[in-house]
């Protein structure tokens, strides 16, 4: 999996952020527009590109992009 | 693999009953107007129905079935079979059935059961009763399934309380040799067990004072032991990858074109996961109705609902070929595929 296209996709999630400010050791839970609602589309995502189930604890475990990274590349 | 089908039965009839209260989100003390409109937009709930204190799932179902046997014309003596499925039953014991055969004044000679199932209630609930008639000893069968899922939710927890509806419907199913009937497929992951749970209550965490404790989980989440727990990630995970699943599984098993589909019935979740489920199957918007604006997630109940609330008058002038999925609490799915046939649907009831 790629590093520039997972962080494209992760940065499509938000509506109202330019995706040059997220970067892979981003503390996701900061960025503006966060919420509960971002979080199942990023498990929507992970779903849809990679074909991975996310749970609600890999998210919850999960502090920086780089985190998400990591797990649904484990998957 | 968990495929069933069963020939020789058909779906007679639905109804429904609500209650006549109706809670607007957009009145919800612990949103603001910005998060209401947030939360209506992407759950699709904009108002639900909530049963008095005095009121049960239980009595809900048994005006849904007092209407229905009414416009289809049936007999109560003809009845041969009573299943009620339900997580809101009106005792912990006895079976909520046995009290139901009584109010609604059904044969002694009868056999009742309860099922204790949300989400999948209704798609489990009419497998069992269809394998209980296609023998054609056994002819006649009520359906009674329901949930009043906002007796067991905390008014302070956002998650759930804005979401859930209560409702009740009864669903009349008959032998009738040689038609098609009911194709199945069903499934569980009871590792999941956690997803949607009230943890008390039960002999696992039986009753204990701490089980009242109003305790804060995050802002916004403040909820006791005896109330719903609603692990929004877990579910939505699980659902967009097993509804989809279990219909391609159901097409594929019993070579269903999925395009000569008429109708999509879909327990009604949220409309966001609904969406994504709709989108993954690239079913057009048109064929997947939806009850959610008016009634929210009515846990067992959404599938029959939606068919009183949304389709009454398309499905019941003509046939139509129909796939349900329910998904949810146990986790448990399952998916059922039927041709409607002179199908009775009864006006919505309220009580």
């Amino acid at each position: 999996m790629k590093t520039q296209k997972f962080l494209r996709n992760f940065a499509s999630q938000f509506d109202e952020v330019d995706p040059e400010t997220i970067k892979i050791e981003t503390r996701f839970r900061d960025i503006e527009g966060w919420s509960s609602l971002t979080a199942l589309s990023i498990i929507a995502m992970a779903d849809e590109e990679y074909n991975v189930k996310l749970k609600g604890d890999d998210i919850r475990k999960a502090v920086t992009v780089e985190d998400l990274f990591n797990i649904i590349n484990s998957k | 693999m968990s495929f069933l089908h069963i020939p020789n039965v058909r779906l007679a009839g639905v109804a429904a009953c609500v209650p006549k209260a109706i809670l607007e989100n957009s009145n919800y003390g612990l949103f603001s107007a910005e998060e209401a409109e947030k939360f209506m937009a992407t759950t699709g709930v904009e108002r639900r129905r909530k049963a008095d204190p005095e009121t049960t799932t239980g009595d809900l179902c048994i005006k849904a079935a007092e209407k229905l046997i009414k416009d289809l014309g049936w007999t109560k003596e003809g009845i041969d079979v009573l299943i009620f499925v339900t997580q809101t039953p009106d005792y912990i014991l006895p079976a909520t059935s046995c009290l139901i055969q009584n109010k609604l004044k059904l044969r002694e000679d009868i056999y009742a059961l309860d099922i204790s199932l949300g989400c999948s209630g209704w798609i489990y609930g009419l497998e069992v009763i269809s394998s209980l008639l296609s023998h054609g000893q056994l002819r006649k069968g009520l359906l009674l399934v329901g949930d009043t899922m906002l007796k067991p939710c905390s008014v302070e927890d956002k998650s759930t309380y804005p979401l859930f509806g209560d409702a009740g419907t009864a669903s009349a199913i008959e032998y009738d040799d040689g038609l098609p009937g009911f194709k199945f497929h069903t499934a569980t992951d009871g590792s999941g067990y956690e997803a949607i749970i009230i943890p008390d209550g039960g002999y696992r965490n039986e009753v204990m004072p701490s089980s009242l404790v109003m305790t804060e989980i995050e802002p916004g989440i403040k909820r006791n032991r005896l109330q719903t727990v609603l692990d929004g990630m877990n579910v939505f995970s699980f659902g967009i990858s097993k509804a989809p699943e279990s219909i391609k599984m159901l097409a594929e098993k019993f070579k269903i074109d999925l395009e000569q589909v008429d109708y999509f019935l879909f327990h009604q979740a949220n409309l966001y996961m609904n969406e994504k489920i709709r989108k993954k199957l690239k079913i057009p918007m048109e064929k997947v109705p939806y009850s959610l604006k008016n009634y929210g997630n009515t846990s067992s109940a959404t599938i029959p609902l939606t068919m009183v609330t949304e389709i009454i008058h398309d499905i019941s002038s003509e046939s139509k070929s129909i796939i349900a999925c329910g998904f949810g609490v146990g986790l448990s799915w399952g998916t059922v595929q039927f041709i409607t046939d002179t199908l009775v649907i009864s006006e919505i009831i309220e009580f």
